[in-house]
C-alpha cells in the first residue's frame, strides 16, 4: 500500500509506513512530538505533529494514514504559530527551574523550545508546586515537571503490563501518579525504569546516589570497587557522542580509576559463576521433574513482577542470586579477610543499566549483619554524571585492562546482558559437547534478536529440553498465562523485563527515540566482544575454578537464596 | 409475548380501541421540570379525587376497560408553564397547576367538560384554550416529541396502541442493507452535533466483517440547558428502544447499551421499566417477533463528565475506562466499544429511527430542507417569553424560534444574542443574516456555531457577552478531560483572560493573546469538545468586539454586568455627610468631612456593594 505523498512541495514516496509521521520523519524532516513513541500505542495528546493540508485543514500526524496525493505543510504560518502557542501553553504550567534541572540540555521541552524560538512567556506560571514522590529505590517522581503526554502510563501498562501509573483528575489539574494517591514504593511498580527512558522531561528520574560513591572515595579507610555489568560498556558512550554498541569497557577501566576507584572488576565474571550454578540447578530440577519450568532469576524487576502477580510461580524461580548479587558475596568473602588484616572496609559499587538493581540490592535477603553485599548501584547514566562532573574527556581516554582476580569473563558471561544471553550461555554449558558445531550454532541464533517470544528445544542425554526466552513484562505475563492454561510446555524460561534485556535497560542512557535499532545496535556491541573472547563458555573460565576452589570452598550457599 | 407481526398488529388494534374507550383522559406531566414543581402530587391527588367518584383510573388495555384515563406523560415541553395538565378529548392544556386546582378540574372539567380558564394559556385578553391553539405549539412540528406528552411513558400498551414497534417489525421482515439505505435515502444526520449522516454509519458498521457489533446510544446530555434527550427518554423510552432495535438488526448487532449520566434518574428509570416490559412482550431478547433476531440492551450509567459525550470517551467509559477521547482513526464504526465495530448515535436520532421506516424515507424528507431533513428539538431557555422544549422542521429561521415560537424577549427587552449548540457553541446577533439564517448543521457552522445537541440561550440586552464568554468557558475549562495540550492549557488561559477582562484588568494584547489561544485550541486539540471550545470567545470576538474594547479600553462593561467593572459614585446632592460609608467601607476608599458631601477614591475601591447598601440617604449609586 505505497503512494506519493507531497510533503512541503516535494513528492515523497511511502510504502507502509503506518502514519503520515514515519513518511515525513523518514523524508527527513524531524517533525516535533513528546507523545509519539513508534512501540507505544498512538496517544495523540501532544498536538505537536499536526500539519496542514492544501486544504488548509489541520491534522495530528500521528493517527492519519498516508494518503496518495496528499499535500502537506509541516511549516506553513498556521502550523508554526499553533506550534509555538502549544509549547507556550505547556511552558507556561512547567517547572521551569532549568538551571538546576537534571535533564537539562537533554529536555525535550527544553529542546523543542529553543528550536521553535519561544523567548518568552506571555502567561503567569500558574503551577501549585506539589510533592516530589522519591519514596522508590530507584526512580524520583517529580509532577512538577510533568507535562502529562501520557508516555510513562503507556509503556508502563502496554509494554511492562503493570500499570502502576495513571490519570488522574480532570483539565489543568490532572496528574499522572499512582492510583489512591499512593506512593511509587507502595504500588506494583517494579522498578525497571522503562517510565524514565520515556519521559520526555525530568518528571521522573533516577535516584542519584553518586554522593554516596564520593564519599566513600573520599574516606581514606574505604577500599572502593566496583563491578560493571556487560551492558554498561555498549551504551555509555552514547553519552560521549558515540554510537550505541561502541564498546568502552577499557575506558570505564581507566576512568574509575582516575576517579578514585580502587579495583574495577567485571560482573560479567560473576555471571559465568550464575551460569554454573543455574545450569546445576536445572538439570536437577529437570532429572527430578520438580518446579519446571525454571524461570531465571537475574532480572529483579521480573523477579518483583512474580512476587506481585504470580506468588505461586516463586517456587519455580532460580535460586541463584543475580551476577550482581552473587559478585557481591563473593567479593565481600574475598576481602573480608583483606579487611581485616589492612584495617579497611570494603565498599562495593555496582555500575548497571538497571534502575531496578539499585532496588535489588537493598532488599533484606541482600544485607547480613548490616552489612550490604552491594553498597551502592549506579546506573550508566549516574556512572555518565561523574565522569562529566570530573571533566575527564571521554573520547581520549586510553583504555586500561580490569583487575584480578575479578576481572576475567568467559563470552557467555559478556552476553548475559542481552535477551537470550542467558539461555544461550546456559546452552553453551549444557551443550558442551557439539559447541562449536553447525547445529548448535542454529540453537543459539533461534534464541538471538528481538522478537518478542523465541523458543528453542535441545537434546541433552537423550531428553529434551523445551526453552523460551521472553523480554518486556507484558510479553512475559501473556507467556506464562499460556503455561498456566497449559498451552504452552517449557522446561526453561529466561525472563528479562526490559524489551531487548539489559542493554535497554531503565538505568541506560536516553537515546531520542528508543528504537529497535539502538538495542540491536547494542545487543550487536556484546555480541562483538563474545566473538573476541578465547574463552567462549562459562565453565573454561578458570578464574570461576579458582572461585570456587580459593574463596568459596564449601561456601556455595552464598551464591544462591533460601 | 408477542410472536410476530400479526400479533402485534391485533395486539395494537386492541389496544387503540381500548385507548378510544377512555372517554376522557388526564396527562399529567412528569417530565423532571415538572416533576420538581410538584407534578406527581397532582397526579396522586387528581387520581384519588377520580376513584372516589368510583371510575376506573388503572386500566388495562387488553381488557377494553372503559374509564379516565388518568396518566404520568412525558414532558410536553412547554416547562416555562410547568405542572402541565393535558385534558383530552378537549386537549385543554392547564398550566402552573397547583395542588389546590385538583378538585376544580375533576368537578368542572372532567365531570362538566367545563374549561377553567384562570388555568389556560394568556396572551393579554386572549385565552388559548387547547393546547395546539397555543403559539408556542402551533408553529412547531412534533414528529420525535409526538408522544410526549400525550401517552403514558410507563406502558408499553400505550406506546404499541400508538403504533408502537410496527417499524421495527416491519424492519425485521426486511433485508439489512435495505433498512440502511432507507436511512440514508432519508438523509437523517446524528442529532448529536456532528450532524454525521446516519445512513451513512450504519452501511458503515453493517460491512464490517467482525461478527460482534455494538448499538450503542448517547444519552450523555451534558449542556447546560440542554433536555432534549433526557426528555425524549423520559416521555418516550420505547421509541428509543426501538430505534435502536432497528439499528441492530440492519447492522448486525446483537447487544445494545445506552449510556446515560446518573444525574437522569427519572429517565433511567423509565428505560429500566420499558426495557423490561419489551423484553416481557417480546421485542427485546432472543427470537424477536418470530425473525431469529436476537437484541439485547443494557444501561451504563455514566458519572456526568461532559466529555464522556464524545463518543470515544464514551465507549472508554462503558468499558470501565478514564473517560478519555482516543484519536481517530480507527473511527467508532470499525473499532467502538469492546474494539468491536458500533452505531454510535445520540438519543434523538434513535427516535427518529421508527418515523423513517414506518413512513419512508420519502416522506420523513418533506420535513426540513435540502441536506437537512427533518425535524429538530431544541430547548430554548434564556431570556425569551416561553422557555422550554421544541421541535421545529430543520430549516425553521432562528427568527420564527424566538420571536414566533419563543414570544419574544420578555419585559420589553431588546434581543442581543442567541447561542446555540451548548457551552461549545457560538454566539449569533440580530441581523439578517443570523435571524433569518435557515437551521441547519451547515448553516450554522458557516457563522461559527453549531447545532451541538440543541441548546439554544436567548440573550437580552442586559446581556455582557464577555462575561458569557467567560461563563462558558469556565464550563468547558471545568469538563477539559486534560488529555491533549491545547485544551488542558488553552481553556484554562482563556478562562485567565477572560476573568482578567471582566475584573477590569484587561488590556489590547490581551484581546489579541485571547484571539490566539481560541484560534490553536480551535485547530488543534483532539476531540469535539476541545476543537469547538473557543467558539463561544472567537463568536463573541467576532460579534461584539465592541464590548470586549468597552472593557478593556474604556474600562467599563455597557451592560453593566461586570462588577470589576462598575464605578461607585456618591451623589453630592443627595449625601448628608453622616459618615457611615466611610466607617463602612472594608478598604477605606471613602473619606470626607461631616455634614458634607464624602468622596469616593475608585482607585482604592473594590467594587463590594458595602457603602451602597449602609447609606441611609440612597446617596451611593453604582454606575
Amino acid at each position: 500500500m505505497g503512494g506519493t505523498m507531497i510533503i512541503d512541495g516535494r513528492k515523497v514516496k511511502y510504502t507502509n509506513q503506518k502514519n503520515i509521521l514515519s513518511v515525513i520523519r523518514d523524508a527527513g524532516i524531524d517533525l516535533p512530538t513528546f507523545c509519539y513513541h513508534s512501540e507505544l500505542s498512538i496517544y495523540g495528546a501532544c498536538r505537536m505533529c499536526t500539519v496542514e493540508t492544501s486544504t488548509g485543514k489541520i491534522i495530528a500526524t500521528c493517527s492519519e494514514v498516508p494518503r496518495d496525493g496528499m499535500e502537506i505543510y509541516t511549516n506553513s504560518p498556521r502550523i508554526r504559530k499553533y506550534r509555538k502557542m502549544i509549547l507556550e501553553l505547556l511552558l507556561s504550567n512547567h517547572d521551569r527551574d532549568c538551571t538546576v534541572c537534571e535533564r537539562t540540555g537533554k529536555c525535550q521541552l527544553q529542546k523543542l523550545a529553543k528550536r521553535y524560538g519561544i523567548n518568552r512567556i506571555r502567561f503567569n506560571q500558574l503551577i501549585e508546586e506539589q510533592e516530589v514522590d522519591n519514596s522508590s529505590p530507584s526512580i524520583i517522581r517529580n509532577p512538577n515537571k510533568c507535562i502529562k503526554c501520557g508516555d510513562c502510563v503507556m509503556v508502563c501498562d502496554e509494554i511492562q503490563g503493570v500499570g502502576a501509573l495513571g490519570f488522574t483528575h480532570r483539565g489543568t489539574e490532572v496528574q499522572i501518579k499512582p492510583a489512591f494517591n499512593k506512593k511509587l514504593s507502595e504500588t506494583n511498580c517494579v522498578n525497571c525504569g522503562q517510565c524514565r527512558i520515556v519521559c520526555p522531561t525530568a518528571a521522573i528520574t533516577i535516584r542519584n546516589e553518586t554522593q554516596k560513591v564520593w564519599d566513600a572515595i573520599y574516606d581514606k579507610n574505604t577500599r572502593v570497587i566496583a563491578q560493571i555489568a556487560p551492558a554498561v560498556r555498549v551504551a555509555l558512550g552514547e553519552e560521549f557522542g558515540m554510537k550505541p554498541g561502541e564498546v568502552t569497557i577499557g575506558k570505564i577501566a581507566s576512568i574509575l580509576r582516575k576517579i578514585g576507584v580502587d579495583e574495577v572488576y567485571d560482573t560479567a565474571l560473576s555471571a559465568d559463576l550464575t551460569v554454573m550454578e543455574e545450569s546445576n540447578e536445572f538439570l536437577e530440577r529437570f532429572s527430578n521433574n520438580e518446579n519446571l519450568p525454571l524461570f531465571t532469576s537475574c532480572c529483579p524487576a521480573w523477579v518483583k513482577f512474580a512476587e506481585n502477580k504470580y506468588p505461586e510461580l516463586i517456587k519455580n524461580i532460580s535460586t541463584c542470586k543475580s551476577p550482581q548479587q552473587m559478585f557481591g558475596a563473593v567479593a565481600r568473602e574475598y576481602y573480608n579477610k583483606k579487611d581485616k588484616e589492612d584495617g579497611q572496609k570494603t565498599f562495593i559499587v555496582s555500575i548497571m543499566p538497571c534502575t531496578a538493581k539499585k532496588a535489588e540490592a537493598a532488599r533484606p535477603e541482600f544485607t547480613h549483619d548490616g552489612v550490604r553485599e552491594v553498597d551502592v548501584v549506579l546506573t550508566t547514566q549516574e556512572l555518565a554524571i561523574m565522569i562529566k562532573e570530573i571533566g575527564i574527556n571521554f573520547q581520549d581516554v586510553e583504555e586500561e585492562s580490569l583487575d584480578m582476580p575479578f576481572g576475567i569473563a568467559s563470552g557467555a558471561g559478556i552476553i548475559f546482558g542481552t535477551t537470550g544471553g542467558v539461555t544461550e550461555a546456559v546452552l553453551r554449558r549444557l551443550l558442551k559437547d557439539k559447541f562449536g558445531k553447525d547445529d548448535c550454532e542454529i540453537i543459539f541464533n533461534s534464541v538471538r534478536g528481538l522478537d518478542a517470544v523465541k523458543e528453542a528445544s535441545v537434546e541433552v542425554d537423550g531428553k529434551v529440553i523445551n526453552i523460551a526466552v521472553v523480554h518486556g513484562l507484558k510479553d512475559a505475563d501473556s507467556l506464562i498465562k499460556q503455561i498456566k492454561k497449559g498451552e504452552k510446555h517449557y522446561d526453561l524460561v529466561e525472563v528479562m523485563a526490559c524489551k531487548g534485556g539489559c542493554i535497554a535497560g531503565g538505568g541506560q542512557p536516553v537515546p531520542r527515540i528508543i528504537t529497535k535499532e539502538t538495542r540491536a545496535l547494542r545487543a550487536a556491541g556484546l555480541y562483538n566482544i563474545d566473538k573476541t573472547k578465547l574463552i567462549k563458555s562459562s565453565d573454561e573460565n578458570y578464574i570461576i575454578k579458582n572461585i570456587y576452589e580459593d574463596i568459596l570452598k564449601d561456601n556455595n550457599h552464598i551464591l544462591h537464596v533460601k | 409475548m408477542i410472536k410476530s407481526y400479526d400479533d402485534l398488529l391485533s395486539m395494537e388494534k386492541l389496544y387503540k380501541k381500548s385507548l378510544d374507550k377512555q372517554r376522557k383522559k388526564v396527562l399529567i406531566c412528569a417530565g423532571t421540570g415538572c416533576v420538581a414543581g410538584g407534578s406527581l402530587k397532582i397526579y396522586e391527588k387528581i387520581k384519588s379525587l377520580v376513584e372516589e367518584k368510583g371510575l376506573l383510573v388503572d386500566i388495562d388495555l387488553t381488557k377494553e376497560e372503559e374509564g379516565i384515563g388518568v396518566k404520568k406523560s412525558g414532558c410536553h415541553g412547554f416547562c416555562e408553564a410547568g405542572p402541565l395538565v393535558r385534558i383530552e378529548p378537549y386537549n385543554y392544556l392547564y398550566l402552573h397547576v397547583k395542588l389546590e386546582d385538583c378538585e376544580e378540574i375533576v368537578s368542572k372539567t372532567l365531570k362538566e367538560g367545563k374549561p377553567i380558564e384562570r388555568l389556560m394559556y394568556h396572551d393579554g385578553d386572549v385565552i388559548y384554550e387547547t393546547q395546539e391553539e397555543i403559539p408556542f405549539y402551533e408553529r412547531q412540528t412534533r414528529l420525535v416529541l409526538h408522544n410526549c406528552g400525550h401517552i403514558d411513558a410507563e406502558n408499553i400498551q400505550e406506546y404499541i396502541g400508538n403504533g408502537g414497534y410496527k417499524a421495527a417489525a416491519m424492519a425485521l421482515t426486511m433485508e439489512p442493507k435495505d433498512i440502511c439505505q432507507i436511512v440514508v435515502d432519508s438523509g437523517l444526520r446524528g442529532r448529536g452535533g456532528g450532524g454525521f449522516p446516519a445512513g451513512k454509519k450504519w452501511m458503515q458498521v453493517l460491512s464490517q466483517p467482525n461478527p460482534i457489533k455494538y448499538v450503542v446510544c448517547n444519552g450523555d446530555e451534558g449542556d447546560p440547558g440542554a433536555f432534549m434527550d433526557r426528555s425524549i427518554m423520559e416521555g418516550d423510552p420505547h421509541k428509543v428502544i426501538e430505534g435502536m432495535l432497528i439499528s441492530g438488526f440492519a447492522t448486525g448487532a446483537h447487544e445494545g447499551y445506552i449510556y446515560v449520566r446518573a444525574e437522569y434518574p427519572l429517565a433511567v428509570n423509565r428505560l429500566e421499566k420499558a426495557i423490561q416490559q419489551a423484553t416481557e412482550y417480546g421485542l427485546l431478547g432472543d427470537n424477536i417477533l418470530g425473525s431469529g433476531f436476537s437484541f439485547n440492551i443494557h444501561i451504563s450509567q455514566g458519572a456526568g463528565a461532559f466529555v464522556c459525550g464524545e463518543g470515544s470517551a464514551l465507549t472508554a467509559s462503558i468499558e470501565g475506562e478514564r473517560g478519555m477521547p482516543r484519536v481517530k482513526p480507527p473511527r467508532t464504526v470499525e473499532k467502538g466499544l469492546f474494539e468491536c465495530p458500533t452505531v454510535l448515535n445520540n438519543v434523538e436520532t434513535f427516535a427518529n429511527i421508527p418515523i423513517i421506516i414506518l413512513n419512508g424515507a420519502e416522506e420523513y424528507k418533506k420535513y426540513g430542507i435540502k441536506n437537512n431533513s427533518g425535524t429538530k428539538v431544541f430547548a430554548l431557555t434564556g431570556n425569551v417569553v416561553n422557555t422550554g422544549l421544541i421541535e421545529v422542521p430543520m430549516g425553521t429561521t432562528l427568527k420564527e424560534v424566538i420571536f414566533d415560537i419563543g414570544g419574544g424577549i420578555p419585559k420589553g427587552k431588546e434581543f442581543k444574542a442567541v447561542q446555540i449548540g451548548g457551552p461549545s457553541g457560538g454566539c449569533l446577533i440580530f441581523d439578517d443574516k443570523h435571524l433569518n439564517l435557515p437551521l441547519s448543521f451547515d448553516s450554522l457552522e458557516s457563522v461559527g456555531a453549531m447545532i451541538g445537541s440543541g441548546g439554544m440561550v436567548v440573550m437580552d440586552e442586559d446581556t455582557c457577552m464577555v462575561e458569557v464568554a467567560r461563563f462558558f468557558m469556565s464550563f468547558t475549562q471545568r469538563e477539559s478531560c486534560g488529555k491533549c495540550i491545547p485544551c488542558r492549557e488553552g481553556t484554562k488561559r482563556m478562562l485567565d483572560i477572560l476573568e482578567k477582562i471582566t475584573a477590569g484588568n484587561g488590556t489590547l494584547e490581551d484581546l489579541d493573546l485571547l484571539y490566539e489561544i481560541a484560534d490553536t485550541v480551535k485547530n488543534t486539540a483532539l476531540c469535539g469538545l476541545g476543537k469547538t471550545a473557543s467558539n463561544p470567545v472567537l463568536s463573541t470576538l467576532e460579534y461584539f468586539y465592541d464590548e470586549y474594547l468597552a472593557h478593556v479600553k474604556d474600562k467599563v462593561c455597557p451592560a453593566k454586568i461586570c462588577k470589576g467593572l462598575a464605578t461607585i459614585t456618591i451623589d453630592t446632592s443627595m449625601c448628608k455627610g453622616c459618615s457611615k460609608c466611610a466607617r463602612t467601607c472594608p478598604v477605606g476608599a471613602i473619606s470626607g468631612k461631616i455634614k458634607e458631601p464624602y468622596v469616593i477614591d475608585n482607585n482604592k475601591c473594590i467594587k463590594c456593594g458595602a457603602c451602597i447598601e449602609a447609606c441611609p440617604f440612597k446617596a451611593i449609586k453604582e454606575v
